[in-house]
C-alpha cells in the first residue's frame, strides 16, 4: 500500500534581519492510511511546525524552503492557496492543543458543525444537522441532541476536546493532525480523550499524525513514533522499540528523565544544558555537547539517519565500519 | 520523628458573590466556594508530602494558606510545635517563623521580576528581611547561592530573559533558599518545564534536601512525578483529603477509588499491557458540588450512602481514606 502521507527532505526556513533560521532541517517520513504516527520532542524542537508545514498553514516568515510534501498521490506544498483550503478541513483534518481557541465562542455548536460539513460536503441543512448529532453521540457527548445549542463556554474543558475532535472528523478526512491535544486538559480526561481520538480513527480509518511532548501518550496512542531535537528527526521506529531500545542516546536520556510509574528509581537519568537555540546549532550532530557518548567524528559531521537494531537513527554510534564487527 | 509543619482541620471559604448591584437587580443569592475543606496533615522534618489532585481540587491553596498569602477561615497550622499566625512588623516585614519557610512557584516566567537583574532577584528576601545589610557580602552570599543551586557567578548580572526555562527554576530555587528556610512549598515547580529539564530540577531538589535537610510540600498533578519525590502522599479532590499514605503503600495498594482511577489514566510508559479500567466522568464544579461523597457521581462503587452522606477521613490498614466502600468492606480487590 503506498503511504498517505509522504514528506521528503522538508526544509523550512524563517527569513529575518540577520539572516535565515532554518526551523526544519531534512525532515522526512511517512504516514500509511490508517496510522498513527507519533512526533515528540522539547519545546523547540520543531514538531508544531512540521504539522503546520505539512497542513500548509506556516506563519510568514516562515516558509517551505525545500523538499516535498505528497499526500495521497498529490503533491500539496506547491498547491495555491485556494486549492490548500479545499484539502485541508476535508482530506486533512486539524486538532489543536486549547479547544477555546479552535472553536469560536460566538456561534453555537451545532452551527459550527453543520457549516463544517455544509463547506465540505453536498448536504441539505437538515441532513448536515443529523450528522452533527451523530458525529456529538460518537464522541460520547450526553444528551448530543441539547448540546448542539451551547455555546463553548458552557461546555467543560474536555466537552470542548470532544466538540473539536468531531470538527476534525466532519468531513471524514483521511488524516488528521492532532497538535498536543490532550495537553491543555486534566489528568484523568486526558485518557479519555485519548482513548476516544484512538478509537474514533481506528473505526473511520483516518491516519493521525500525533504530535506531543508527552511519551506516556505515544505509548499509549501511536503505532510509530519521530523524535525530534533541534529541528530534525533524531529516531524514528515502532513505538516499543524506540520506548524499550531506543538507539539515539538522546532518546535514551529522554526515556531515562521521565519519572516511572511502575519501577521507582532513586535518581533520574539527567540530560545537562538544554536544547540550542536555531541560530547557535552546533556543527556534526545538534546533540554533541550534551551527548554522553560524543566523539570527534560528531563534532565536524553530520549524522543521517542509520538503520540500527529496532529503529533508524541519526547517530554515529551506529556506522559501526562492516570490517570491525 | 517529629512534625515540622502541622495542618488541623484547615478550611478556606471564597466569596464568589456577583457584584452588590447585580444581585439586587438580578435577586442573586450571595455564592461561596469551599476551596479547602477540613484538611489535616503534618509532614515530619525532612521528609516530602506530595499533594496530587486536579484542577480545582485545592491543592494550590492550601499552599497559599500554608505561606500566609490567605487567611485560613478556620483550623489552624502549627510550625514548629508554634501555631502560626501571621505577625508583621511596623514595616510591613514578615517575622518568624514565616522566614523558616518559602514558595517556588509553577511558571518562572511569571514568579521572576524581568526588569530585575539576577543578584537583585536572589538577594531581595535577605534585604528583605535585613539579614545581610552589606553589599559586598550581598554579593557573595548571592554567589554562593547560585553555585548552589548550578549557575556561574557571571550569571549575576544577567536578566531573568536570557535563561532558559529550567535555569530560571534555579533562580527560583536560590531566591527561596536565601533565607535558609526549614521548609519549602512547591507549588507545581516543573509542570511547564520539559522532561529533560524537569530531571534536571527534581534532582538539584533531591539533592539540596539530603543536603540540608529540607521539608518539602511538593503539589504537582503528575503522579509519576509526585512518587518520585514523595515520602508520604494525599491525594485531594474537590477541596478534601480523600487519602493519605505512605507512597509506597500508596501506589502498590491504592484504596480510594478516585486514587485508583488516577492511577488508571497514567499512561502506560512501558507498554506492559496491565489491566486497566477506562476513566469516566468529569472533574467536579466547586460551585455545586455533589451532596455526600463529592466522588460519587463518578465512582463505580457509590451507593445510596455515598449518595447523602460524606465519609470522614479513616484509618484503614494504617492509611487515612475517606471512602464508605472502604469502611464497609465493598472495596474490591485489585
Amino acid at each position: 500500500m503506498p503511504p498517505l502521507l509522504e514528506v521528503r527532505n522538508l526544509r523550512v526556513e524563517f527569513a529575518q534581519r540577520h539572516g535565515t533560521l532554518l526551523a526544519l532541517d531534512d525532515i522526512s517520513f511517512d504516514i500509511a492510511p490508517g496510522e498513527v504516527l507519533g512526533i515528540v520532542g522539547e519545546s523547540g524542537a520543531g514538531k508544531s511546525l512540521t504539522g503546520a508545514a505539512v497542513i500548509g498553514l506556516l506563519d510568514p516568515p516562515g516558509r517551505v524552503a525545500g523538499g516535498q510534501i505528497w499526500f495521497d498521490g498529490q503533491r500539496i506544498d506547491t498547491l495555491p492557496y485556494d486549492a490548500m483550503r479545499r484539502i485541508r478541513g476535508r482530506h486533512i483534518g486539524a486538532i489543536f492543543q486549547d479547544p477555546m481557541t479552535s472553536l469560536n465562542p460566538v456561534y453555537r455548536i451545532g452551527q459550527q458543525l453543520a457549516e463544517t460539513i455544509r463547506t465540505h460536503l453536498p448536504m441539505s441543512v437538515e441532513k448536515a444537522r443529523q450528522r452533527a448529532i451523530s458525529l456529538l453521540q460518537e464522541t460520547g457527548i450526553a444528551a448530543a441532541e441539547a448540546r448542539m445549542d451551547n455555546y463553548p463556554h458552557q461546555l467543560s474543558g474536555g466537552m470542548r476536546q470532544r466538540v473539536v475532535i468531531a470538527l476534525a472528523l466532519a468531513a471524514g478526512p483521511k488524516l488528521v493532525i492532532a497538535d498536543e491535544p490532550t495537553t491543555a486538559l486534566d489528568v484523568s480526561i486526558q485518557a479519555q480523550v485519548i482513548a476516544l481520538l484512538k478509537r474514533l480513527c481506528r473505526e473511520h480509518g483516518t491516519a493521525v499524525m500525533l504530535i506531543t511532548h508527552d511519551m506516556g501518550v505515544v505509548a499509549e496512542a501511536c503505532d510509530r513514533v519521530a523524535v525530534m531535537y533541534a529541528g530534525r528527526i533524531v529516531e524514528i521506529g515502532s513505538t516499543r522499540a524506540v520506548i524499550h531500545s531506543p538507539a539515539h542516546p538522546y532518546t535514551v536520556g529522554l526515556m531515562g528523565s521521565i519519572p516511572a510509574i511502575d519501577q521507582p528509581r532513586e535518581r533520574l537519568l539527567q540530560i545537562d544544558g538544554a536544547m540550542p537555540r536555531l541560530n547557535a546549532i552546533p556543527a556534526g550532530c545538534a546533540f554533541n555537547p550534551r551527548c554522553p557518548k560524543v566523539f570527534d567524528r560528531c563534532r565536524v559531521e553530520r549524522p543521517e539517519l542509520l538503520p540500527g537494531m529496532a529503529t533508524h537513527a541519526a547517530c554515529w554510534l551506529l556506522d559501526v565500519p562492516r570490517t570491525a564487527a | 520523628m517529629t512534625a515540622l509543619v502541622e495542618a488541623i482541620g484547615l478550611t478556606k471559604t471564597f466569596d464568589v458573590s456577583a457584584p452588590w448591584l447585580e444581585r439586587i437587580v438580578e435577586r442573586k443569592p450571595r455564592q461561596s466556594v469551599q476551596a479547602v475543606d477540613g484538611v489535616s496533615f503534618s509532614i515530619a522534618r525532612g521528609t516530602t508530602l506530595g499533594l496530587v489532585g486536579e484542577s480545582g481540587s485545592g491543592k494550590s491553596t492550601v499552599a497559599r494558606l500554608l505561606i500566609g498569602l490567605h487567611q485560613p477561615t478556620s483550623g489552624t497550622i502549627r510550625f514548629d510545635g508554634q501555631a502560626l499566625t501571621l505577625r508583621r512588623t511596623a514595616g510591613g516585614r514578615a517575622l518568624m517563623p514565616q522566614r523558616r519557610m518559602q514558595m517556588i512557584f509553577q511558571d518562572p516566567y511569571a514568579s521572576l521580576n524581568p526588569r530585575w537583574r539576577v543578584k537583585t532577584i536572589v538577594a531581595e528576601p535577605l534585604v528583605e528581611h535585613g539579614l545581610i545589610t552589606a553589599k559586598d557580602e550581598l554579593n557573595g552570599a548571592v554567589e554562593v547561592l547560585l553555585k548552589l543551586v548550578g549557575l556561574a557567578t557571571p550569571d549575576m548580572d544577567k536578566f531573568p530573559h536570557q535563561f532558559s526555562g529550567g535555569q530560571r527554576q534555579r533562580i527560583s530555587i536560590a531566591r527561596a533558599l536565601a533565607t535558609h528556610p526549614d521548609f519549602l512549598i512547591c507549588d507545581e515547580p516543573t509542570s511547564s518545564l520539559d522532561v529533560s529539564v524537569q530531571a534536571q530540577v527534581l534532582n538539584l531538589m533531591k539533592d539540596l534536601q539530603r543536603s540540608r535537610g529540607l521539608t518539602y510540600l511538593f503539589i504537582s498533578h503528575n503522579l509519576a512525578v509526585v512518587r518520585h519525590v514523595s515520602d508520604r502522599v494525599g491525594v485531594m479532590y474537590a477541596g478534601r483529603l480523600v487519602e493519605l499514605a505512605d507512597t509506597t503503600d500508596l501506589f502498590a495498594a491504592p484504596l480510594h477509588p478516585y486514587t485508583r482511577m488516577l492511577l488508571d489514566a497514567i499512561p502506560d510508559l512501558s507498554m506492559s499491557g496491565r489491566p486497566r479500567f477506562p476513566v469516566q466522568g468529569e472533574v467536579v464544579n466547586p460551585l455545586n458540588p455533589p451532596s455526600g461523597c463529592s466522588f460519587h457521581p463518578r465512582c463505580p462503587l457509590a451507593n445510596a450512602r455515598c449518595r447523602s452522606q460524606r465519609p470522614a477521613l479513616s484509618a484503614v490498614q494504617g492509611v487515612l481514606v475517606a471512602c464508605h466502600a472502604v469502611e464497609e468492606g465493598r472495596l474490591p480487590a485489585r
